[in-house]
């Protein structure tokens, strides 16, 4: 393995990670499954490689503007649906995130069902790798202020949350469109890795991907959803020479972690210096017990 | 001079009437009571003051503003906040961050001052932290903080709910049946609390409870509900010789 093939699979797991960051907050933080970020991903792709190809924009505004549109598109979808009691918010970012997909089939502008082929390659190892820090430091600045806390008490309990004077549909609404903005990213930097776009690569099978890695990762952790996105995203293609084999050894593997470990890789738990630093003091102290040294106190 | 005042207050569920026709004041600063028969309404009343069911008739005002129908959060942001009769924490957080969330209303920085954590933002972090460390002091709760709420003991969940109520700076608190469940010593506790709170936040409270003694004992005025209706309201000993509130309880036929 070169240190090429190497940069490819972290570069791919990047990108996933962008968009996996965005679906964290609203799935892990917010408590609320959407099974169509793909389309948000399809929105960001082609509205950035349309600003780059089209309009000669350069790579970051382009980048900007995918996430603008996405967040805009996921305004109005949350307006629709998120007053919706029950699981229609759930169904419809699914339906959401079909239709786009075959709106753009039949957009011959975009290069309909056939793909859309000679985009600007602008996406590096170093521009996916400062985006994802940069990503994790505002997610992570978010959910320690009190926008984020708020979110994750109306995970816990809505009408507690309406008590204690959090308009619910308000902080729905901002976790939704900042996860989607995250989306519209991950869209732009796979459109410029890839210099080629296709509706089908923003399929319902994505999206899956995107709430599985999440929950592989662990619910309310920023750290499990890097780890989940590293893992399960590398694995396929580090498994590549077993050919057939390798989709089934990654279900087993993330069944085997879910009955294991249902609450994830890191549930709730997060990687921070200072939780690493309490671990290692009670590994010394005492070896074992090692998951609730981990505790994230730096969470809230 | 009441805080609250209920107008015909009617409730409807389908062709149930919860809540009929009621007229009652809330004086402000004291501590009122609410007692019934299961039942009675009195819940109802409580989702009806704090914006958790719509009102079928009639009219909610707090310090003279119409306030009926509007969204809980909105009544809540107005000074009126209140406790839940099947206890309503934020189960699998904190001691700590439950207070801490409901600390919140007490800072505006807005979420671009959070991503770039501008000073305003980390100020007011230090101040809203501060808040919630007092009050688990005055509540009795800081050395359980880093508890998760579930695993405290049912009494101390209470309490908690009292103290994130308290976060919010309410002027009046609706506390529904805060003894449940509780020891005769537990809420011989509970009540010395009540009393302790209300001059100390300078509250308006009103409380729901099946146990008569901490209703007559703390409570300075009365209001007795029967099938939705208003049956009686008025002093303690008022309620306590009045023939129609016996018979209700003691089910006699007049
Ligand atoms: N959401 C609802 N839908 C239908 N009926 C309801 C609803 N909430 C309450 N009721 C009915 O309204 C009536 C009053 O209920 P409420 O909970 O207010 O009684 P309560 O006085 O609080 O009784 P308890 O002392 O048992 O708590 C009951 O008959 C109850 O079944
Ligand atoms: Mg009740």
């Amino acid at each position: 393995m070169d240190l090429y093939y190497i940069q490819g699979i972290l570069m791919l797991a990047g990108i996933n990670l962008m968009s996996v960051l965005g679906l964290s907050l609203l799935t892990g933080f917010t408590g609320m499954f959407s099974f169509g970020h793909a389309g948000f991903m399809a929105i960001g792709g082609y509205t950035s490689a349309m600003m780059t190809v089209n309009y000669g924009w350069p790579f970051i505004p382009a980048l900007l503007m995918g996430a603008l549109t996405a967040a805009l598109m996921s305004a109005l979808i949350g307006k629709l649906t998120l007053n919706l009691k029950g699981d229609y918010f759930c169904i419809a970012t699914l339906g959401f995130g079909e239709a786009i997909r075959l709106v753009l089939d039949n957009v011959q502008y975009f290069g309909g069902a056939r793909g859309w082929p000679g985009i600007p390659n602008y996406t590096n190892f170093t521009n996916v790798l400062i985006i994802n820090i940069i990503a994790i430091i505002i997610l992570a600045n978010i959910i320690r202020s009190r926008q984020g806390r708020n979110m994750i008490a109306v995970r816990e309990e809505e009408l507690a949350s309406q008590i204690v004077g959090i308009n619910v549909f308000k902080y729905k609404l901002i976790s939704l469109m900042i996860s989607a903005a995250y989306a519209g990213i991950a869209g732009g930097l796979m459109a410029h890795y890839m210099t080629f776009l296709q509706p089908k690569m923003f399929s319902l099978v994505k999206s899956t991907e995107l709430t599985i890695i999440v929950i592989f990762g662990g619910l309310g952790s920023i750290s499990g959803s890097v780890l989940g996105a590293l893992v399960l995203t590398s694995l396929p293609e580090i498994l590549r020479s077993f050919s057939n084999w390798r989709l089934v050894i990654y279900g087993l593997s993330v069944i085997v972690i879910m009955i294991s470990r249902p609450e994830g890789l890191m549930g709730g738990y997060e990687l921070t210096p200072s939780s690493m630093k309490k671990l290692f003091t009670r590994m010394r102290s005492k070896k074992g017990n090692l998951p609730k040294s981990m505790e994230g106190g730096d969470t809230l | 001079m009441n805080i609250l005042e209920m107008k015909n207050l009617t409730k409807c569920f389908g062709g149930l009437t919860a809540v009929g026709n009621v007229d009652f004041g809330v004086p402000k600063g004291i501590i009122s009571g609410l007692i019934g028969p299961n039942g009675a309404g009195k819940t109802t009343i409580f989702n009806l003051i704090t914006g958790v069911y719509k009102v079928t008739d009639g009219k909610i005002l707090f310090k003279d503003n119409d306030i009926t129908n509007k969204e809980p959060y909105l009544i809540s942001g107005q000074g009126i906040t209140r406790t839940f009769q099947n206890i309503r924490l934020f189960k699998k957080l904190t001691v700590y961050e439950n207070v801490l969330i409901a600390c919140h209303s007490n800072g505006n920085y807005n979420l671009l001052e959070s991503v770039l954590r501008l000073p305003r933002c980390r100020k007011q972090e230090k101040q809203l932290k501060q808040k919630a460390d007092d009050l688990l002091e005055i509540m009795g709760l800081k050395d359980r903080k880093d508890l998760i709420a579930n695993n405290l003991p049912y009494g101390l969940q209470r309490r908690l709910e009292i103290a994130r109520a308290l976060a919010l700076n309410p002027e009046l608190l609706l506390l529904d049946e805060p003894a449940a469940g509780m020891n005769p010593d537990e809420t011989a506790q509970l009540m010395t609390l009540i009393s302790d709170i209300r001059p100390k936040f300078d509250l308006s409270v009103l409380i729901i409870d099946h146990h008569m003694d901490l209703v007559m004992g703390i409570c300075e005025k009365i209001m007795v509900l029967n099938f939705g209706c208003k049956l009686a309201e008025g002093t303690p000993q008022d309620i306590q010789n009045n023939p129609k509130v016996i018979e209700a309880y003691l089910g006699v036929e007049g």
